[in-house]
């Protein structure tokens, strides 16, 4: 009887003292659990905050605020068109150019790289990616910018001047460098990295198995990418193009330091313009009352657009992981 | 097979009698001819642009590294001379400060996607929000961390630009953590529970040592990712052109916005230091990254 009750006793203490790690245990679960919901709690506040402060000028301007022009700092009348086509075209021009040259260096990477290569090669173009976007903006606005107004803006303009739909479109009234097109080409170049690193990823996803028995029927390299590669990793390739646009709508240093802030609505892509992006970035610490409203407004706009198109990019990219 | 049938005769007009097999179609070879071309071009531009960036830093920013540059703070307006000390430190301790904030959040977090929130609903949730934050444009973080740190405190602050840092490391820590988590083997963690370690233990004890060097590589892109960030810092740390001191709660000179500022300026040694302050933070950056696929590929 005195055994038995030693015995529980002992292990009843031992059982004390090993609980201590276990009355950590859901501590450290819930701890767990509440830094994965702050992420939420961030997304949301972001969300909040963007209603919250562009509230006022929503308010004000209606629908006013997506077609009006003019951006009135004296009468305090704002308009954000010129900023939201900015920021779609520049993005516009990032991928017409960016897409192919991304495909391109992915394709490489993959298929025509010799081994040796691919290493060095792939290493570059991530590091190229890891370049922050304050050096690409030096870069463009300081050796790009004077070759593109030189080389590009200043002939195109002299050839195009005059002509119907052209002349509008690619006339450069002050062939400065500065502008749409140059904000556009550096974006282009940014994203390109990011997207081809995506997408080389991809294709590698794919089974040899399924490239080298293309290439045993006799099918040519581009046979292969179109009719096995494309097919098998599309959905996934358009969700990295898409995580690229993400990126180019809502890139801030590089498109500042060459698009030349102009406030206006321009017909032609060699003009200056502005980004939502870069209306906020060089106007924000000047602004006042319903100025600063209408820049967080503008950066509301910015933050769907962009959800909208990376919740897109997301499930595309997922959705192909699955196989 | 394919490739040496393509190179190996040039194309020619009219049938080729003695070449009964392994005549590929003239619209075919060039098809491909086209794409192999345009592939290596676009390889071509992309690394190239990646080495004028480089030899552009390395020649305009060289110039300026000195021993100036690293012991004198930022010159005033029209003064000559002087360095970046106050911006470099600055930049350090917002960078580390943002890490410090958000490595624990991050590690965490990844640890209840991979362990604890397995197959759940919410696990679900926060990865794809988690993946959306990822690539969330980072001046809307900027301006997201104005609304509730700079506007109710009514002023610039060091602690406002680390938060900011912080939301954009986090994401990256997450993911990584929790990729990392999950190439941990369960027999690792089944040992583990049977011999009576509770699942915290688990965690701590065998999941995160297996991980380690990957969780530190995860750590370590989010350094580079936010080194060189400036939009987020435009509206919150700002900048000033004083000595760093340790109070946090006004504005800190970094190397980022003093870039942004010096580079655009009229007078030639501010340029000269915008172009030598990318230099260092390009050339740290690219070393943390080329550090961290060290540490990966090590594993």
């Amino acid at each position: 009887m005195v055994a038995i009750s030693e015995q529980t006793y002992k292990n009843a203490t031992a059982v004390t003292r090993r609980a201590n790690p276990f009355r950590f245990d859901p501590l450290f679960a819930a701890l767990s659990r509440a830094a994965a919901i702050t992420v939420l709690v961030l997304l949301a506040g972001i969300m909040i905050s963007m209603v919250y402060g562009g509230w006022d000028a929503f308010a004000k301007f209606g629908t006013g605020f997506f077609t009006g022009t003019q951006w009135d700092t004296m009468n305090d009348n704002y308009g954000g068109l010129p900023a939201i086509v900015g920021t779609l075209s520049t993005a516009l021009i990032a991928m017409v150019i960016g897409v192919p040259l991304s495909m391109g260096t992915a394709i490489y990477l993959t298929q025509l790289a010799p081994g040796w290569f691919k290493g060095p090669v792939g290493t570059a173009v991530e590091l190229l990616a890891a370049v922050p976007s304050i050096i690409y903006g030096m870069w463009g606005l300081f050796v790009f910018v004077p070759l593109f107004a030189a080389y590009f803006q200043v002939p195109v303009s002299q050839v195009v001047e005059g002509m119907p739909i052209l002349g509008t479109i690619l006339y450069a009234r002050s062939p400065s460098g500065l502008g749409i097109l140059s904000a556009g080409v550096i974006l282009a170049f940014m994203i390109v990295p990011f997207i081809a690193s995506l997408t080389r990823d991809m294709l590698d996803q794919i089974p040899t198995v399924l490239r080298e028995s293309a290439y045993g029927i006799g099918c040519t390299t581009w046979e292969v990418v179109r009719h096995v590669l494309l097919p098998q990793a599309g959905v996934s390739i358009i969700g990295a193009i898409m995580l690229g646009l993400g990126r180019a709508l809502g890139e801030t240093m590089a498109v500042t330091f060459v698009i030349g802030n102009a406030n206006r609505l321009s017909a032609s892509i060699m003009d200056p313009g502005s980004t939502i992006a870069s209306r906020i970035a060089s106007e924000f610490n000047e602004a006042l009352g319903m100025q600063m409203n209408a820049l967080i407004a503008l950066g509301c706009i910015l933050f769907f657009v962009t959800f909208v198109v990376l919740v897109i990019a997301r499930i595309l990219v997922s959705r192909v992981k699955q196989y | 097979m394919t490739d040496a049938s393509l190179t190996g005769s040039s194309p020619s007009a009219g049938p080729q009698p003695q070449i009964k097999w392994g005549r590929v179609r003239q619209s075919r070879r060039v098809q491909d001819k086209i794409l192999r071309v345009t592939a290596t071009a676009a390889t071509a531009l992309s690394v190239f642009v990646l080495f004028w960036i480089l030899g552009m830093l390395l020649w305009k920013g060289g110039q300026g590294i000195s021993l100036d540059l690293f012991t004198k703070i930022t010159p005033g307006p029209g003064t000559a001379g002087g360095g970046l000390l106050n911006a470099i430190v600055g930049s350090i301790v917002l960078t580390f400060l943002g890490i410090a904030i958000a490595t624990p959040i991050g590690v965490m977090a990844g640890t209840y996607l991979a362990e604890y929130g397995r197959g759940s609903k919410l696990a679900e949730v926060v990865r794809f929000i988690n993946d959306i934050l990822l690539s969330a444009p980072s001046i809307l973080i900027g301006l997201f961390v104005y609304v509730i740190l700079v506007m109710p405190f009514r002023g610039y602050s060091g602690w406002a630009g680390s938060v900011a840092l912080a939301i954009i490391a986090l994401p990256v820590i997450v993911r990584t953590t929790e990729d990392m988590l999950r190439l941990v083997p369960n027999g690792l963690r089944e040992a583990a529970a049977a011999l009576g370690a509770p699942a915290s233990v688990v965690i701590r004890q065998v999941c995160w040592r297996a991980a380690k060097a990957g969780i530190v590589t995860g750590i370590l892109l989010a350094l580079a990712r936010i080194a060189g960030e400036t939009a987020p810092l435009l509206f919150t740390a700002l900048n000033n052109s004083f000595w760093f001191n340790w109070n946090l709660t006004g504005g800190i000179s970094n190397l980022p916005v003093t870039i942004y500022a010096f580079a655009s300026a009229p007078y030639d040694n501010w340029q000269q230091l915008a172009w030598a302050g990318a230099l260092l933070i390009t050339g740290a950056i690219l070393i943390l990254s080329i550090a961290a696929r060290a540490l990966i590929n090590r594993k």
